[in-house]
This record gives structure tokens, C-alpha cells and sequence, in this order.
């Protein structure tokens, strides 16, 4: 059980993770050429950092009660 | 075939189902079951952030940079998992305050200035309307499109149509005819239109729908699925740099970077968003779920985005089909007719949506924050003296919401053809930013001032004018191009789209840079280097606190104010019937009668009113219609030091008050102990009397009898005669001395005995006393035994008073010694400071219980009911008197069977060399 008082700072940790996954240097680290089951590496790598990012605040909020 | 009246018969049909839910979700909230009270909804209703733009725009901007679109998306996930911490204040902010708008809520901020609420809403109409425009673009080219079903044919550029015959006008003259309906049926309180955030939430399902639908068909329809589709364009020399587009053709990470800022300021500040999460909001609890659920509904629209752009670009790989209409173009071109008629009314639900939702947040702000406090500053027109202003009011929002649709036509007809659907949003998006210093540090900075935030707000906007309206105008052919080449008068530095030489950057990038600076520049500075006013510093903190000052907090409140005014005022702006109904609810609430002629309202209820009243009118508005019949007298300095020494003097009465209280209680305590001593004395006295007269009886009675039998019989014989007369003679003696004592005790009680203290040596007393009584000591048969110190001890004293005391002692002891082997020991010993005589008997002693009585007056142990007492019963009673009047102390210390001891101390004499002199002499 996550005690409500931690979900903000918890948030916003979250928020800052964001802004380094989807901020150079990171981000160019994926802007290559290739592939990731068809699909282009850098796209890949977006939505599945984005997805993975709304899979975690979702835990984060809807863990631990009001 | 799809025919026009086919198309338009089906839009309007499909408008109608949203006024049907709509219509709906209003009568059950009215019946007190809310639709949208749940979080899903909420979240759904929050997705009017997709509008015509993400709908058709995204797919046109992937066509030419590849994920350029996506920050707009990511920006807004970034800033939703901050929401928790800033939205749910802005939330309770709003509830507590009843912000009706943003302007409402950045006006309320600063002392509810009613200037800075205009100017914010000046700048979001000028900001929004490009927006709008956008989507009367989308909503018209994409109908004239359908229109040429089978043929994919792009519209002319629509400023050679004459007004009457463009779709355009026609569009936003029915769409304007739909937010009337929707939002301006009837005054809402508090802006809470139930019905038609149900509807927005049904429109947000019918876009992602249609979306994914034209998503799925075309990579799984046209083309075998996502890897197919991305392996042609890797195959394709044109499309392969957007498979790497960063630092290519989607522009540098800095422009990646602030798109991405601009998208989470644009997600807070938008006048559909704020009015969506904030205004419309049920319940803060929907926003936990919100948190998450509306970032996925970004993800799930925006799946597909690559997959039909580079479809579109395989399948016109000419470019005569504009990428901002792949959407439709790829159904059309594949004959799909109901998919292209389903992605039609999925374009149209994006774009209805936004301008409903825009426009009406638009109407309360232009009616609250712009037109009401104009009108009701004009004297002239009365305007608080009507009785009912609610039709006033509806009146003023659907004109504006006219005004507001139709200064988008225009913009479209000015500057619309000039940029792809993504430009023109993103120049709102930059418009809208400005507000995030003012409406972010006004919830986090107390210090934060009004003149800072105008100043931010008028620098931010000034800049987003220069560097990106007049660009825009200037390539609509409104103002020359020379400006935008050679920057005005010729001044290289002041060129709109590289101000002061910095070049290299896209437009909006730039225009981010130096409006913030503007902005965040000014409003710091300002902040830091002004004050603020009473007014201003109580709102900061109000905003700021607001979740530590639940209870509401101390108003600071002078003035005065009938509660019947208030009430006639309340029922002018939201009717007679929800004024009447709010007041009893207050009243209840704190415990007073309503109505009441009389009552007079206070701090409290004024600002009750207030809050009310800002409910439906903002609280710029309703501060100036309250402070009109409030009559708040201005908090001036002068005004606070008069409240403070109020209250000072107040604290020292109450001071002062405290202390005579105290006193008061010191006396009446005194007065009560006194009283209490008086009547003890009272009681003694009777008892004295009562005892004294009975003591002095009982010799009378005895005296008389004999008298009576020698008067009587004249023949008594002699010996019976001596001994009546004996008797007599020693009833008499009794008398005599019970009288004396009786006299002496009442002059020493009163203080008027007559003391001749001289130096005196205790020996010799007691040596007297010895000597006087020797005789009846002889005639009982009981031993004296004294034992004397051997050198003097002088004490300073009445001789006679102290013999007094000696002979009472003896003549008590040799009292209850038994005859014959009776014992009384008198011993005489001298300490330091005091000389202590003991007198001890070897009685039947004195019972434990008689201990504490023994001193008092008329007090005989001893078988007083077989024997005659043979005292006075004043004797130890005097004897401590005179003890204690010479410094001393008398007691007495016995065992019941084992005889008594009194005993004495007295203080030695001072002056113990004239004692001396005195002995020896």
C-alpha cells in the first residue's frame, strides 16, 4: 500500500523521468535508422516510453486509496 | 453517391443526437442524478483537447516531419502527471472562490481586478480565434471534399467565393445557432452546463472511433499491417529522413523541446481545457483517475497518425492531395463511402466540439470579466437598479458567442489559406502560454503582485502579436512582406521572425523565447520591486493557503450592509428563487433566522454573497456590485493603525478588567472572613452570657438556700449556723472571684487591661506562688516538689498576672490529684531565648478528645455530672491569654490515666544586666 502523502512527489518524479525520456540526448539515442518488429526504431521507442510512462502514473495514482 | 443535402442531413442529424444527450444529461442532473459525475466522463470531456487540428492536422504534419505532431500529446502526459500537485489546487481554488473562467480565476487572484480580467480575456479572444478559424477550415473543406465523392478533388481557395456561397460562413452560423442552444439556455450556476459536457464526452468517442477505423483500414486494408507500410517508406528516397526526422526535417531538439513546453502550458490554459477540468469539474476525486486515463486516450488516438501519413504519402505520392486531408482522402480514393461519411462526422465532432466548449468559455469571460464590469461602472445606465438582469446577461453571451465564431470566419477568410491546420493552432497554443506566469505563480508565489501580472501579460502578448500575428497577416497580403524580409523602417534587428538577430529557429520556438522573457521578465520583476494592495495580499494568500485554510479563514471586513439589500442584489443576477434558496442555506448554516427584516449582514455573509454572486457574474464583477451596497470602507494604512489601537485599548481593558475582577474577589473573600469571624464572635458572646449567668446561679442558689433556712428557723443550733454561714461566706468568695475573672477576662479580650511589664526573675514567682499555696497542698496531703534552675531567669512580665497564671496551674493540678499520694512537680528551666516552666500532676490526665478544648472558656472536665465543679472554668482560659500577651505560649501534654502537664515558655528579657541590677537589689 502506497500512502497517499507520497503520490505527489511520486508524480512528480514521474513528470521529470518524462522529460528525460523524451528529451536529448536520450531521444537521439533512438534517432537512427533500423527497425523493431517493422517498425522504425525511434517510433518504437516513443510510444512504447510513452505507454510504459501511462502504465506508471496509472499505478501511482491508483494504488494506496483516496 | 454521396449527395450534399445526404451530407448535410446526416451532420444534422448526427448534431441533433448530441443536443438529444445533452438534453438528457441536463434533465438528470436535474433530478439529482448526474451523467458526467463519474471519472470517465470527466476524462472523455477533458479529450476536447482533440480537436479538427488533431484529427486532420496531426496526419498533415506527420506527412511532412515525421513525429513533429507528437509533442503535442507528449507535453500535455508530461503536465497531467503534474496535475495532481497544480490542478487540484487550481480545482479547490476555483470551488472555494466560484471562478467562473480563467480570466475569472487570474482576476481573483490579483485583488479581483477587474482590468486584469479584461485583459485576459481580450487576449484569449484574439489568441482563440486563429483556433477556431481552423476549425471552420477543417469543418468546410473537408464537406466540399465529400462533395466530389468519387473524385478527390481540393478545394479553390475559398477568399474567391463570395460570403453567402462559402460553407465556411454557413458552418459557423450553424455552429454558433448549436453553442447557443447548448450553453446559453438558461444561466448556469457556477458555469456547470451538465448537458453539454455529456455531449462533449459522446463527441470524444465518436472521434477516437472514427480514427481508429480509418487507422485500422488503412494499415490493415490497404496495406499488410504496420511493418508493411514502414518498410515501403523506408524503401521510398522521399519518405526515408522521416523514419530519423530529429535534427531533420521535424527541426531541432530545441523545437522539439518547446512545442513540448508550449503543449503542457496550452493543456492547462486553454480556455475549452480550463473550462473542462477546472469549471466543469464534479468531484477532485475524478482527476485521480483522469490522471491516467486521459494520457491513454492521447496514446490511442495518435496510433495511427504514422501509419496513414505515409499511406497517404504512397498513395499520392504526387502531392496534389493536401496531407492535412489523408483521413478522408485515403477512404475516398479506396471507395469507402461510409467509412469517408464516418470519418466525416469524427472531423466534425473534434471541430463542433472545441468551438462549443471554446465558445462558451469565451461568452462567460467576454459577459463577466468584459462587457458587465464596463456596463456597470456606466452610471448612466442604471444597471443596478433593474430588477432582473439574467436576460441581460444571456443576452450579452450569445452575441458574443456570434461575435466569437464570426471573428473566426473572418480570420479564416484574412489569413486561413495561408498555413496548414498545425500552424495556425500552434499560434493559439503561444497566445494561450502567456497566462501560465500570471495563473502558475499566482497558486505557488504570494508574492506575485497585479501589476506584475499585467505587465507580464501585456509584454507576453505584445511579442506574440509582433512575432506571429503580424507574420501572418503580412503573408496574408494585409501588410507588407517588406516587413517580414526587412523588418520595419528597414531595421534588421526588429524583423518579426528573427527579433534582435536571433535566426535559425522556427517560428514558434522564436516567439516562445522572447515573449517569456517579456513575460516571466516583467512579472518577477514587477512583483519583486512593487506592493501589493490589503485586497490583492488577502486574495495570494487565499489562493496560495488554500489548502491549509479550509475553515475559510478570518475576513478582514469593515462596513456595513443589510442583508435585504443583498438579497434583492443576489436575486437580480441568478433570480429570486436560487437567491432566496442560498440565503436559507447560509442562514441555516450558521445559525441565524432568514428572512429577517433586520438582520444586518457581516464580514461573513457579505463575502457569502460575494462568492455566490461571482458565481454567476465572475468575481471582478460581483466585487464591484457587493462594494456597491456593501459600502466596504478601503483598508488605508490610516485604517490599520486605527484597528490596531482598537484593539490594543480593547487588550489593555480587558487587562484592567481582569485586575479589578481579581481584586474584587480578594475583597468579598476578606468581607466573607470577616463576616464569618463576626458571627462566631456573635455566637461566643451569647454562649459567654448564657454560661456566665448560668455559673453565677449556681452559688445564688446555693447563698439563698441557706440564707432562707437560717432566716427561716431561728432555733438552728450554732454549729449548724457556722457552717450555713461558712458556706455562704464561700459561695460568696466564689462569686466574687468567678465576677473578677469574668471582669479581668473581658478587659483582656478587649485590650484594656493594664499591664505593669517589669524584669522579673521566674523563681521567685513561682517561689510565691509555692508559698501561697503550701497550705491546701498540706490540707489534701499532696507532695509539691519544685525544681528550680540555679540561676536567675528573667523574663520581662506583669508579676502578678504571671503569679495569676502560677496559682490557676497549681491550684489545677492539686484539683485532680488523688489525696493522700498526690504528686505535682513544678520545674523551671531556661534555654537560649526562652524560660519554660512545666507544672505536672499525677492525675487521672485528660482525655484525648478534651485535648482541644481545654484553653476554652467554661470548658470543666472532670466527672462534671457527680461532682460540683470547683472552678470557674475561666482559669486556663485566662491563663494562655496572659501567656500570650507576654510572647509566650501555653499547652498542655497528657495521656488519659497518667496525670497532665502544662506547660509555659516565655521569651527571656532583652535587657537581662537591668534584670540583674533588679534582683539583686
Amino acid at each position: 500500500m502506497a500512502e497517499p502523502q507520497k503520490r505527489a512527489p511520486r508524480l512528480v518524479a514521474l513528470c521529470m523521468l518524462g522529460c528525460l525520456l523524451f528529451n536529448y540526448p536520450i531521444l537521439a539515442l533512438f534517432n537512427v535508422p533500423g527497425t523493431l518488429f517493422g517498425i522504425p526504431i525511434l517510433y518504437a521507442y516513443i510510444f512504447i516510453a510513452w505507454a510504459l510512462l501511462i502504465v506508471l502514473m496509472a499505478l501511482t495514482v491508483e494504488r494506496g486509496g483516496d | 453517391m454521396l449527395q450534399g443535402w445526404v451530407i448535410v442531413g446526416i451532420s444534422f442529424a448526427y448534431l441533433g443526437l448530441l443536443f438529444a444527450v445533452a438534453y438528457y444529461a441536463d434533465q438528470r442532473a436535474d433530478a439529482g442524478r448526474s451523467v458526467i459525475a463519474n471519472p470517465y466522463v470527466y476524462s472523455l470531456s477533458l479529450a476536447v483537447y482533440m480537436t479538427a487540428w488533431t484529427f486532420y492536422g496531426s496526419v498533415g504534419r506527420a506527412a511532412s516531419d515525421g513525429i513533429g505532431f507528437l509533442p503535442i500529446y507528449i507535453g500535455p502526459t508530461l503536465m497531467i502527471a503534474l496535475w495532481w500537485i497544480v490542478l487540484r489546487k487550481m480545482l479547490r481554488i476555483a470551488k472555494e472562490n466560484r471562478i467562473t473562467s480563467l480570466a475569472d480565476f487570474i482576476a481573483s487572484r490579483y485583488g479581483k481586478s477587474a482590468l486584469l480580467g479584461g485583459v485576459v480575456t481580450v487576449i484569449l479572444v484574439i489568441g482563440i480565434v486563429p483556433y477556431i478559424a481552423l476549425q471552420l477550415k477543417a469543418i468546410s473543406h473537408t464537406f466540399t471534399i465529400l462533395l466530389h465523392y468519387p473524385d478527390i478533388v481540393m478545394p479553390a481557395t475559398d477568399a474567391a467565393l463570395p460570403v453567402l456561397q462559402d460553407t465556411a460562413f454557413w458552418v459557423a452560423m450553424i455552429l454558433a445557432a448549436f453553442t447557443i442552444l447548448f450553453g446559453t439556455r438558461h444561466l448556469y450556476a457556477a458555469e456547470h452546463h451538465e448537458g453539454m459536457v455529456a455531449a462533449i464526452a459522446f463527441e470524444s468517442l465518436v472521434k477516437l472511433l472514427a480514427f481508429l477505423a480509418v487507422g485500422i483500414f488503412v494499415t490493415f486494408g490497404m496495406f499488410n499491417g504496420f511493418g508493411d507500410i514502414f518498410a515501403r517508406a523506408a524503401a521510398d528516397e522521399q519518405l526515408r529522413p522521416l523514419l530519423t526526422p530529429l535534427e531533420g526535417v521535424a527541426g531541432s531538439y530545441a523545437s522539439w523541446v518547446w512545442l513540448t513546453v508550449l503543449s503542457m502550458l496550452a493543456i492547462m490554459f486553454l480556455p475549452r481545457q480550463f473550462q473542462m477540468a477546472v469549471i466543469e469539474n464534479k468531484d477532485e476525486r475524478h482527476l485521480k483517475h483522469a490522471i491516467w486515463l486521459f494520457p491513454l486516450y492521447m496514446l490511442a488516438i495518435n496510433l495511427f497518425v504514422l501509419p496513414i501519413a505515409f499511406g497517404g504519402r504512397l498513395h499520392f505520392p504526387d502531392g496534389t492531395v493536401d496531407a492535412d486531408t489523408f483521413v478522408l482522402t485515403l477512404p475516398m480514393a479506396e471507395r469507402q463511402e461510409l467509412l469517408a461519411l464516418l470519418v466525416f462526422i469524427g472531423g466534425l465532432s473534434a471541430a463542433t466540439g472545441m468551438v462549443i466548449v471554446e465558445s462558451i468559455a469565451l461568452s462567460t469571460m467576454v459577459c463577466n470579466d468584459l462587457v458587465m464590469p464596463v456596463l456597470l461602472r456606466l452610471k448612466r445606465l442604471r444597471l443596478s437598479e433593474r430588477p432582473d438582469l439574467t436576460r441581460l446577461l444571456l443576452a450579452i453571451r450569445r452575441w458574443t458567442i456570434v461575435l466569437v465564431i464570426l471573428l473566426g470566419y473572418l480570420y479564416f477568410r484574412v489569413a486561413g489559406g495561408a498555413y496548414a491546420l498545425v500552424a495556425i493552432g500552434l499560434i493559439s497554443f503561444a497566445a494561450v502560454a502567456q497566462f501560465a506566469p500570471a495563473a502558475l505563480g499566482g497558486i505557488f508565489w504570494k508574492a506575485g503582485t497585479r501589476r506584475g501580472a499585467l505587465g507580464g501579460l501585456l509584454a507576453g502578448f505584445g511579442v506574440w502579436l509582433y512575432t506571429l500575428m503580424l507574420p501572418a497577416f503580412a503573408r496574408s497580403g494585409w501588410l507588407p512582406l517588406s516587413l517580414l524580409e526587412h523588418g520595419p523602417f528597414g531595421i534588421e534587428l526588429l524583423k518579426p521572425q528573427a527579433l534582435f538577430g536571433l535566426a535559425g529557429l522556427d517560428q514558434i520556438t522564436h516567439a516562445m523565447i522572447w515573449s517569456m522573457i517579456a513575460n516571466v521578465g516583467l512579472y518577477v520583476s514587477l512583483s519583486l520591486f512593487g506592493t501589493q494592495s490589503a485586497a490583492e495580499r488577502r486574495q495570494a494568500a487565499a489562493f496560495v493557503d488554500v489548502f491549509r485554510s479550509e475553515s475559510g479563514g478570518r475576513r478582514f471586513w469593515r462596513g456595513t450592509a443589510s442583508a435585504r439589500e443583498l438579497h434583492s442584489l443576489l436575486a437580480r443576477f441568478v433570480g429570486g428563487a436560487a437567491a432566496d434558496e442560498a440565503f436559507a442555506q447560509h442562514a441555516r448554516a450558521s445559525g441565524r433566522r432568514w428572512p429577517d427584516e433586520d438582520l444586518v449582514a457581516d464580514a461573513e455573509f457579505v463575502h457569502f454573497v460575494e462568492t455566490q454572486l461571482a458565481g454567476a457574474i465572475g468575481a471582478a464583477s460581483a466585487h464591484i456590485m457587493v462594494a456597491a451596497v456593501a459600502k466596504e470602507e478601503e483598508l488605508t494604512p490610516d485604517k490599520v493603525s486605527e484597528l490596531l489601537d482598537e484593539a490594543s485599548q480593547v487588550i489593555v481593558y480587558s487587562h484592567r478588567l481582569e485586575q479589578q475582577s481579581r481584586e474584587l474577589e480578594a475583597a468579598s473573600a476578606e468581607l466573607r472572613a470577616a463576616n464569618e469571624r463576626l458571627k462566631e464572635l456573635d455566637r461566643l458572646k451569647d454562649d459567654f452570657i448564657s454560661t456566665i449567668t448560668h455559673e453565677l446561679r449556681t452559688p445564688l442558689t446555693s447563698i439563698r438556700a441557706f440564707s432562707e433556712i437560717l432566716l427561716a428557723d431561728p432555733k438552728v443550733d450554732l454549729a449548724e449556723r457556722k457552717k450555713f454561714l461558712g458556706i455562704i461566706t464561700r459561695e460568696t468568695e466564689r462569686l466574687t472571684r468567678l465576677i473578677n475573672q469574668a471582669l479581668d477576662l473581658a478587659k483582656i479580650e478587649s485590650g484594656r487591661a493594664e499591664w505593669r511589664i517589669a524584669h522579673v526573675d521566674v523563681r521567685d514567682i513561682v517561689n510565691e506562688a509555692m508559698a501561697q499555696m503550701s497550705q491546701v497542698f498540706k490540707d489534701k496531703a499532696v507532695a509539691l516538689a519544685p525544681q528550680l534552675p540555679a540561676g536567675a531567669a528573667t523574663v520581662a512580665v506583669d508579676a502578678d498576672r504571671l503569679l495569676q497564671v502560677l496559682l490557676n496551674l497549681l491550684s489545677n493540678a492539686l484539683k485532680f490529684s488523688p489525696a493522700k499520694h498526690g504528686r505535682v512537680e513544678v520545674v523551671v528551666r531556661q534555654t537560649d531565648a526562652a524560660v519554660r516552666v512545666d507544672v505536672r500532676d499525677n492525675g487521672p490526665g485528660v482525655r484525648a478528645e478534651d485535648m482541644p478544648f481545654i484553653f476554652d472558656k467554661f470548658r470543666q472536665f472532670g466527672d462534671t455530672l457527680t461532682a460540683k465543679p470547683a472552678g470557674t472554668g475561666l482559669g486556663l482560659h485566662i491563663s494562655r491569654q496572659i501567656i500570650e500577651h507576654f510572647g509566650g505560649r501555653l499547652w498542655v501534654e497528657s495521656r488519659f490515666g497518667e496525670g497532665a502537664c502544662f506547660s509555659f515558655t516565655l521569651p527571656v528579657a532583652a535587657a537581662p544586666a537591668a534584670a540583674q541590677d533588679r534582683t539583686e537589689a
